[in-house]
């Protein structure tokens, strides 16, 4: 240990982005779940903002209306017409 | 189906059928990104048709350095907030600005989740909290973090599609994750009696 930097919430807060997205230098990640594994405050932020983006890619899409993109179809259509002409 | 760049090329030669295949792949997630950026129905159709009809006209400046996808998205975002200054004129729309938050502590939270908390949801009941949440973040936060976690472009291609540096989208998504985590904190922790929670 002796200089090892001591590794705080605060730090955890500075990682955690790069810590979820699997980007953390494995050396920086070590010191960060050692982190994890003794602060429970902090295990449980990071284990719920996980959550959080896992639950919005489960998201249902929004569904593209037909009348919606029938009107795209025909805005482009005469766009293209018109360029067609030009 | 040709590929992407096959597609493009054919389009720029003018090739209607060719743009028509590329806007049906990309109509739905730009407009969804509308949705959520305008938050208003009317809008998000003008920024989907505005977004390909910019493109049809420019696709010859597409230098193909980057996704199509991501080129789409930097007009869309851009007709988006244009959408959101016309109608919050008193109000300061950008994603650039310096943005003042609270999140320079680790929240103290000792609520554990579910391992899938939304299942304790139907599914429209779940889409309906999700997105009062998401809209409910300031639009410098929703749209980075839609990007990046649920359209799944990395860090460069959302700094690229929104003008934005690299740091600002790490901090940005970092602000816009733990705000969304508190706003679900209320409706997915544990609870003894395990009753779901509304919003």
């Amino acid at each position: 240990m002796g200089t090892t930097r001591q590794f705080t919430c605060k730090h955890l807060l500075a990682e955690l982005t790069d810590y979820l997205d699997d980007a953390l230098e494995p050396e920086m990640r070590i010191q960060l779940e050692a982190h994890l594994a003794k602060c429970p405050n902090c295990w449980v932020v990071c284990d719920t903002t996980r959550k959080t983006i896992q639950v919005f890619k489960g998201m249902e899409p929004y569904p593209l209306p037909e009348d919606v993109k029938s009107r795209l179809a025909r805005a482009l259509h005469k766009r293209s017409s018109h360029a067609g002409q030009g | 189906m040709g590929s992407e760049l096959e597609l493009i090329e054919q389009a720029r030669r003018g090739d209607a059928g060719a743009f028509s295949e590329l806007v049906n792949r990309y109509d739905r997630k730009i407009y969804r990104l509308a949705r959520h950026i305008t938050q208003h129905e009317e809008d998000a159709e003008d920024v989907l048709q505005e977004t390909f009809l910019k493109a049809f006209a420019n696709l010859g400046q597409f230098q193909g350095h980057s996704k199509l996808y991501t080129w789409l998205v930097r007009i869309a975002v851009n007709e988006s907030l244009m959408k959101l200054r016309q109608r919050k004129a008193d109000k300061l729309v950008s994603l650039d600005e310096p943005l003042n938050t609270e999140e320079d502590s680790v929240p103290r939270q000792i609520a554990a989740w579910d391992e899938n908390p939304e299942q304790r949801y139907g599914r429209a009941e779940i889409n309906a909290i999700l997105t009062q949440v998401i809209e409910s973040l300031a639009p410098a936060f929703r749209t980075v973090f839609w990007l990046r976690d649920v359209e799944e472009l990395s860090t460069e291609e959302t700094a690229a599609a929104l003008n934005l540096s690299i740091p600002a989208v790490k901090s940005r998504l970092l602000r816009a994750r733990l705000q969304l985590r508190e706003k679900l904190n209320k409706v997915f922790r544990r609870h003894g009696n395990n009753a779901p929670v509304h919003v």
